[in-house]
């Protein structure tokens, strides 16, 4: 973390507040807008999905072509894969389940504190306690399955 | 030209504040994945940050993996952006300051007036949100991504595994809205 370039930061607040700036614009922050869409009253947030994934599919497919990795770390170029298994469908359906109910995801409820919305805290409260219990849970099976001597 | 496809009305029905602030916002959101992207090389989503900043608070070794511990000041710095991005639209767009063919001012929640600045509050019930959030905290880790991570940078990717997990994240989203709007649940 030390050798970082100076710009690495910047950089990534920089991409944060044009983040930020967009989930606000395209009201997204508002988990009535999301749950406006889920119920097919306003499907305007298909364009924030294509739009976003367009664009980012675009600079994703053009760099590796144009340079073999990054400025300001040197990493490689490459694409977003994650291996597919039961958990993509698990994790995924209880994300839907929350989701549907409340109208936030993660970065649109950082967004929808910007905009004023405290009363989102609720639910950031809620995403770090959900976080928490599955990393709790999945640390005391891995600690077990390892049997590792206990020194603390 | 989607009206001329399918009949005069279609569109307003579909899209009763039209699609020009989420086409805006999209792309903005998708130029912010990119310009982080070309930068750094890195794909940020928005949920790692819920495991890498726990990692500043719990010893438990699913935190303590490198890969959080290494990103989470980073991702404290993205976040803090994303906060000061949307309050950066609340001061101008929000607040009427700016004004734009391409934003529609939405008619949803509550808007009031502190110190100059027009902010928004949701109407959607607490429990509604703290529920929600605890399934979005615990299904967005198992399943390995969320609307961004999933949505954007995977489905930016062509990544077989987000097209599986923003299908499945999708439909049951849309199931469950509908599910709780039948049973009376509003806001």
């Amino acid at each position: 973390m030390a050798d970082r370039h100076p710009l690495f930061i910047p950089l990534v607040l920089f991409g944060g507040l044009v983040f930020g700036f967009g989930l606000g614009f395209s009201h997204m922050a508002r988990p009535e807008v999301v749950l406006n869409f889920l119920t097919f009253d306003d499907l305007g947030l298909l364009f924030v999905m294509f739009g976003g994934s367009i664009v980012a599919g675009l600079a994703f497919f053009l760099a590796p072509r144009l340079r073999s990795g990054a400025p300001l770390t040197g990493r490689p170029y490459g694409r977003r894969l994650k291996s597919f298994d039961r958990n993509v469908l698990i994790g995924g359906s209880v994300f839907g389940v929350g989701w549907g109910l409340s109208g936030i995801c993660p970065g649109a409820a950082y967004a929808s504190l910007g905009v004023g919305n405290v009363t989102i805290l609720w639910a950031i409260a809620g995403m770090f306690l959900g976080a928490y219990a599955q990393g709790a849970l999945r640390s005391i099976r891995a600690d077990s399955s390892t049997a590792a001597p206990a020194d603390d | 030209m989607i009206a001329e496809l399918l009949g005069a009305g279609t569109a307003e029905a579909f899209f009763p504040n039209g699609i020009a602030r989420y086409a805006v916002g999209g792309v903005l959101v998708g130029l912010a994945t990119a310009i982080i992207y070309l930068g750094t090389g890195i794909h940020a989503g928005a949920s790692t940050f819920l495991e890498s900043t726990l990692s500043y608070v719990s010893d438990r070794s699913r935190f303590q993996q490198a890969r959080f511990v290494t990103s989470r000041d980073w991702r404290v710095v993205f976040t803090l952006g994303i906060i000061g991005g949307a309050a950066i639209y609340a001061v101008t767009f929000q607040s009427g300051l700016l004004q734009s063919g391409l934003y529609t001012p939405g008619t949803t929640g509550e808007l009031r007036e502190v110190g100059g600045v027009t902010v928004w509050l949701t109407d959607v019930q607490p429990w509604r949100l703290f529920l929600g959030g605890v399934l979005v905290g615990i299904g967005t880790r198992i399943g390995k991504g969320c609307t961004s991570g999933h949505g954007i940078c995977g489905v930016g990717s062509v990544s077989r595994t987000s097209l599986v997990g923003v299908v499945t994240f999708l439909i049951v989203a849309i199931v469950t809205a509908n599910l709780v709007a039948a049973m009376g649940v509003s806001p």
